[in-house]
Order: structure tokens, then sequence, then C-alpha cells
């Protein structure tokens, strides 16, 4: 690691708190370009509150969130989007009533340009110019998730699994440097559970950098560079998969304290 | 050529189709606003000041009478960010309300006893027009990179959020053309019933012109015409039987109707 | 006038507003409802009671005695037709809402053929006596509705806290889902709320017309909006909150008729609705809902 470069999302001395209860405490994670990193922990360990900090759904208590550099404390999603760091939710929020085509053009949103002016100047029902290639890229972007066939069912109308799909490549359309995804293979099986972790090696391999949470273990240690533990709104151990498996502390959090022994 | 009766029903439904397309703009993105009376009535008088006291050409004088609806409409739809759903609706209500208290004591445009002899511009091609354009727009802007964000902000503003739609830019933009389109179609009544005055404008227009656009289908800018054109075409029909003096029981009961049976309106949620 | 003349003419008023007030908050606390038709039962409780004292002669207590059970009939009908249908199917969330709207527009114009599009008088048949108390000028009117409206007020607090089913009513407002699990009927409580608040609303009607000498189909949309100021003003479900509210609102527009324009006597309510909405949208005593998404 050359010390010149900038991790792509470093939050410091990060807490939030709600009322007296501390759901983040003075967390710091390093996100390094170009990596698969894993934040885990039981449940309540402050995972998603996590992610709401760094894409700017809740303001931070204290602390700092940096992209690649720049200080985003404080910003609204929407900024946080522009500047390549996008997420994904727990419970899938699609946009129901529109098309799955639809829901991942509409990502693309914060990479293209024209408001009601250029809306006005379309030729009618004709799309031209970047209506063509956003609906371009989202067709492509709807085949590399493996919903080929599904663009035109409403987003509503899906299998769990498709949605999850669908959301992500709802993600990709917006180009992000940082994908955030909040526990995307739950209610999976095995098979599918296999290709998404395909699905997000390969993405790494093109250059985007991933922060999953998850709870399915093993495909967190087969596919992470390194792995952050939470508990009780800290960290507690971090690592690779190889490291982490192995943390006393780990074990404590997961098993209890017979198992560590 | 058409009798004058029927002409004044096209006239009407045109005029009333064009400000249930201006509420439908806020609807599409989940905006729901009972004070649009107000927006037409602010392009109304706009309107009717600049042709009967300034001798302004109509097409000026209608354009500016949606410029002006609109600024408001931007004012009105930045506390939009905030307050939401059924707060927001009564605020429009309140913000309607207080539109016509003002005209109602504004001196330069009559006061209480209105604004009255207005010229008759508006004519049978210039709303036909009027309802051409404005149905265009809504075409264009559906299939477009805006007409998505506006529906993702309506299906869930957080999720529209994160992928990096700007909830400020969309909300405001969209109740500001709503309202502007609004103050247009009030310049056109204007500029057809020859006199205005407060009362013209108050919470039964509001309710009237909400009306039409839940009753057609939320989901679509060709339900809220469809829902303009059965508020319109219903009272003649009714006055064919004689039951015209039943109007508002007949709205009323539909509304409850609809929303009994087909909550989202005639056209349904979806295109 | 003196100031404290103005906060007493003040307080006369808004206890009206206050009586509308409750029954909006008492509706919206227990189906998370803004009833748009509560101004419409008002009215109607109004003309009732008129018809009443018209017909058999009959003083206050019969006027109000025919509005408050009229009203409540009216209110109750008004849930079974107009709203319960609704909250049964997966609509638009704001569906039973809109649909309070046809209903006070079938209500208002029902009104219309009925008694007439025009304002009517209000006779009141009572003894007239006007008292001083300290630099202050009461009219026995003014103090049969500030009895009536701070007796009942007094009467729902005491309902709501002392017996079985006034708390049964508390905990459906807090949690329906819960007091189901606690064996306690919603559907009964829904519709005895629906009575209560129309009831009152009845009664305001009354108090209204005796105040103000007269009444029109159109009283409820006016009265309504202020009714629905109050309500926010005290935080929407927040009973107490609503009774001060609409005393609040009374003083503000008697005050603002004294040294302002009277003409804009109407607006005060709506910018009430406006600040209170952009500063303080629990209201000012705390809203049982949910209000920043």
């Amino acid at each position: 690691m050359s010390a010149s470069e900038t991790p792509l999302l470093e939050a410091r001395n990060l807490t939030r708190r709600f009322g007296g209860y501390a759901a983040v405490s003075e967390m710091n994670l390093t996100v390094r370009r170009g990596t698969i990193h894993a934040l885990i922990g039981p449940n309540g360990a402050g995972k998603t509150t996590m992610f709401n900090l760094v894409t700017g759904v809740l303001p931070p208590t204290e602390g700092q969130i940096l992209i690649d550099g720049v200080d985003i404390t404080g910003s609204r999603p929407d900024r946080i989007a522009r500047l390549g760091v996008v997420r994904t939710f727990q419970g899938v929020r699609l946009f129901p009533t529109m098309t799955a085509l639809e829901n991942v053009e509409v990502g693309r949103f914060c990479r293209t340009r024209g408001g009601f002016l250029a809306a006005l100047a379309r030729i009618p029902g004709r799309a031209t110019g970047t209506e063509a290639a956003t609906r371009l890229r989202a067709e492509e972007l709807l085949e590399r998730v493996g919903l080929k066939d599904r663009g035109q069912m409403l987003a509503s109308e899906l299998a769990l699994a498709d949605q999850r799909r669908l959301e992500i490549a709802r993600a990709l359309a917006a180009d992000p440097k940082l994908l955030l995804l909040d526990e995307p293979v739950a209610g999976m099986n095995p098979v599918e559970v296999h290709e998404a972790g395909e699905l997000f090696r390969s993405l790494c391999r093109e250059g985007t950098t991933i922060l999953i949470t998850e709870h399915h273990m093993s495909l967190v240690m087969a596919i992470s560079d390194l792995i952050t533990v939470m508990n009780y709104g800290r960290r507690i151990a971090e690592g690779t998969p190889d490291q982490v498996k192995r943390d006393p502390d780990v074990l404590t959090a997961y098993l209890g304290t017979e198992a560590a022994a | 050529m058409l009798d004058p009766y029927t002409e004044s029903v096209l006239i009407f439904t045109g005029i009333n189709i064009v400000v249930a397309l201006g509420l439908y703009l806020p609807v599409s993105a989940g905006l729901l606003s009972l004070g649009q009376g107000g927006f037409m009535a602010i392009g109304a008088y706009t309107a009717a000041y600049l042709t009967t006291e300034l001798q302004w050409p109509f097409v000026v004088a209608l354009l500016c009478g949606g410029v002006m609806a609109g600024l408001v409409g931007f004012v009105v739809g930045l506390p939009s960010l905030r307050i939401k759903g059924i707060y927001l609706v009564i605020m429009t209500m309140g913000f309607g309300e207080i539109v016509r208290v003002f005209f109602l004591n504004f001196e330069p445009t009559g006061a209480a006893s209105g604004l009255g002899g207005i010229t008759t511009h508006t004519t049978l091609p210039v709303v036909a027009t009027a309802v051409a354009l404005t149905l265009l727009l809504c075409f264009q802007i559906r299939g477009s990179r805006i007409g998505r964000a506006i529906e993702a902000v309506r299906e869930d503003e957080l999720a529209a959020e994160v992928i990096g739609i700007n909830l400020t830019y969309v909300k405001v933009a969209v109740f500001g053309l709503g309202a502007a389109i609004a103050g247009i179609g009030g310049g056109l009544y204007a500029h057809y019933a020859t006199f205005i005055d407060p009362a013209q404008f108050g919470f039964q227009r509001s309710a009237e012109i909400f009306i039409m656009v839940v009753l057609g289908g939320m989901g679509n800018y060709a339900g809220a015409a469809i829902g303009a054109v059965v508020v319109t075409v219903l009272p003649e029909v009714l006055r064919l039987g004689h039951a015209q003096e039943w109007r508002m029981t007949v709205f009323g009961a539909l509304l409850v109707a609809i929303m009994i049976v087909r909550p989202w309106g005639l056209l349904g949620v979806r295109r | 006038m003196v100031l404290i003349q103005q906060i007493v003419n003040g307080v006369m008023l808004g206890a009206s507003y206050s009586l509308i007030a409750i029954g909006y908050t008492l509706v919206f606390g227990v189906l998370h409802l803004v009833h748009l038709a509560h101004g419409e039962v008002f009215m109607i409780g109004a003309f009732i009671g008129l018809q009443v004292v018209l017909l058999t002669g009959g003083g206050v207590t019969a006027a109000i005695s025919a509005a408050a059970a009229s009203a409540a009939l009216v209110g109750v009908l008004v849930y079974l037709v107009a709203i319960k249908p609704i909250r049964a199917r997966k609509g638009h969330f704001l569906a039973p809402m809109i649909s309070t709207i046809g209903a006070g527009l079938v209500l208002q114009e029902l009104a219309t053929r009925f008694f007439g599009g025009e304002q009517v008088g209000f006779p009141v048949q009572m003894d007239s006596h006007i008292w001083h108390l300290g630099g202050v000028t009461l009219t026995s009117v003014q103090l049969v509705i500030l009895a009536v409206s701070l007796g009942l007020m007094l009467a729902l607090h005491l309902f709501v806290t002392l017996t079985r089913v006034g708390m049964a009513m508390r905990a459906t407002a807090e949690s329906m889902v819960i007091s189901n699990t606690l064996g306690i009927r919603s559907e009964r409580i829904i519709i005895l709320t629906f009575a209560i608040a129309s009831g009152l609303a009845g009664v305001a009607g009354v108090l209204v017309g005796m105040s103000f000498n007269s009444i029109s189909p159109y009283m409820g949309v006016d009265m309504g909006i202020k009714g629905l100021a109050a309500m926010l003003l005290g935080g929407l479900g927040n009973v107490y909150g609503a009774m001060l509210g609409g005393l609040v609102i009374g003083i503000v527009e008697v005050i603002s008729v004294a040294y302002l324009a009277s003409s804009y006597r109407d607006a005060f309510a709506f910018f009430v609705i406006i600040a209170v909405l952009l500063f303080r949208p629990r209201g000012i005593f705390g809203s049982t809902d949910h209000v920043e998404a």
C-alpha cells in the first residue's frame, strides 16, 4: 500500500447517538480502493447505522466522513451519490410501480443531465441522444445482474432475489466508485448466493470498491479482502478473513464467552 | 359552426383540463395540493389586470400570469421539503385561502367587488392550443430523465435520494411548474368569464380541481384530463335531467364511491 | 376596548373552536385521519338545533340536546358510509381523507337543499342580562356558551380518565392493535369516538348560532378550517392541546380584528396553520403522530 494513496472511504471517530443510546461509538473505518471490505457483527452492532451515516441518510453526532479525501460530513445523500457512493437497502427499496428497466434508468440520474427544458426538446416518442444511451446502459446492467428478460416487469412483480439484483443494477447505473451492499444475499438460496459472490468479485475487478455487510459468513469469508467486526457500536476486530476467524473477541461477540475458551 | 352552448362547454372543459394537469404535476411527485385555486387566482388576476388596465397583448399577459403563479408556486413548494402527506394538504388549503383573502382586500384589482370588463380573448382555438401544449408537456416529461426522477420521488423519497436525486429540485420544480400551469388556466378562465372575483377561486375551486385529478387517476396525466372532462360535463348532463342543483352532491358521492371502489382513480395507479 | 375585554371575548369565541377542534383531534387520535367533513357535521347540528327551536319553541337546552344527538348520528353515519369501507382496503393513504371531503360536499349541499342557501337568523329564547365584572362586560349568552363549553370539556376529561370506556378510548387511540389484543372492541370505540366528536361539534353549532345570531350552510367550511388550525396548534391527537388551541385562536382572532383590519380576520387561522406547520409541526403541546416522515 503506497502511503500516498487516499483511502476511498474514511470514517474518523464516528459517533451517532439516539437520545442516550449510542448506536455507533468512536468508529474508525478505512476502505481502500479496489477491495471488497466487509462489515460484520451481531444484530444491533451498528452496521446499518454505519451505512446510514456514510451515505448521508443520518447525520453523525460526532466525527468525520471523508470520501476520496473530501469531507462529506453532514452532506445530503444525493450529493454523496454524485460523489460516487451508492447503496442498497436491507429491505429492498425499489420503485414498485416502475418497470425493472425504468428503475435502472432512473439510477443514471446523477450521471446525466437535462431537466424540463431538455424533456420538452425531445422528439416525441423517440429516445435519442442521452435518452438512448441511458436505455442502452440500463439494458446492459440488467443483463449483467442476470435480469435480461425481465426489463418490462414491474419491480413489485419480481421475486425477492431478482429484486435484490435489480437494486444492485440500479446502484451500478450511478457509476459508483464505492458500492455499499446492505445484506444483499439475505433470503437467497446457495446457488444464488454463489452467483452473487461472483458478481461482486467481478465488479471489484472492474474497479468498483465494495463495502458489504452480511450475516452469511461463508460468503463474507470467501470474497472479502478485509473484514471489520463491530459490536455495540464499536470496532472490536479487523483483519483478513483468516485473522478474523480466529480472533477471540469476534468469537465472544458471536457465540458467547465459552466459545472463545 | 358550433352553437354557443356547446362551445362554452368545450371551452370550460379545455380550461379545466389545463388546470387539472397543473395539479397533476405535483401529484405525480407525491405532493397533494388543495390550493390550486389560489394559483389560478394569481394567474387570472395578473393576466386580467395586464390586459384591461395596461392593454398588454393577451398571450403576453397570459404568460405573465403563469410566471407570477409559478414564482409563488416555487415559494410554496419550499416547505414541501419538510411538510409531507396530510400536513402538506392542509398547508396548501391554508395557502389557497390566504390568496383568496388577499385578493378580497387588494384594491387595485377591485377587492371584493372583483375585476370586470375583461375582453373575451379566450376562444376555442386558443383553449385547444393550450390543452394540446399542456398535454404535450406532460407526455414529454413522462418518458424523460426528469419524469423518471419525479416518479422515483413519489415512490420512495429515500431511495431516490441515495441514487442521487435532489429532492429540493424535483419538489420545488413540480410545484412551481404546476402552479404556473394553473395560473395560465386562470388567465384563460378570466378572459372567458369576463368577470372575476375572489369567491370564484376559493376552497370549492381547489376542491373541484382536486376531484378532477383524484377521479381520473393519480398515476397518469391522461387520468387528470379525463377527470377534468367528467367534472365539467357531468353538471351539464345533470342539467339535462334538471338535476343541476345536485352537482356538488353527485361529486361528493362520486368521490366517496371512487375512494371505496378504486382509490387510485378511474385510470388506476399505473399507466 | 380594554384588552381584558378582548381576551374574554376571544375566550368565548375560542370555546366553540375548542369543541370543534376536540372532535377533529379525537378522530385523528383513533384513526389517524383528518376528518374534513367535521365542519359540515357542526353545521348540521346548528341547523337541526334551529329547527327544533322553531318547531317546538323550546329553549337553549332543547336546541343543544337536539343538535348534539343529531350531529352524533350524522357523524357516525359519515363514518359508516364514507370512512369504514375504505379503511378495509389498501388504497392511497389519503383515500379516507379524500372521501371525507366528498362526504362534506354532500352534507353541505343537502343542507342547502333542506334549509336554503341563505343565512338564517338564530333566535335565542332566553332572558338577556348583562353583567359587569371588574371592567369586563358579559352577556348571558356568552356565559351560557362558556358554561356549556367548559362543562363539556370537563365532562370529557372525566370521561376519558375515570370511566372504563373512556380509558378504552385512550388505549385505542394509542394503539388499536394492542388494545385489540386486550379485548377492546375497536369498532365500537371508533363509533363512540365519532359520536362524541360529532356531538360536541353539534353543540358548538348551536353555541355559534347563539353567539352570532345567524347560521348558514357554508359556516362549516369556515369553522372547519379554524377547528383544524386549533387542532394543529394543540398537536394532532392531543385533546387538551385542542382545547387550548381553540382558545388561543379565538383570542388571536378577536385581538387581530380589534387592532388590525377586520377583513383579514379569517386569514388568521390560515396563517396560524402555516406557521405551525413550518415551525412547530408537532403543535405547541406535542402530537401523537409522527410528523416528520
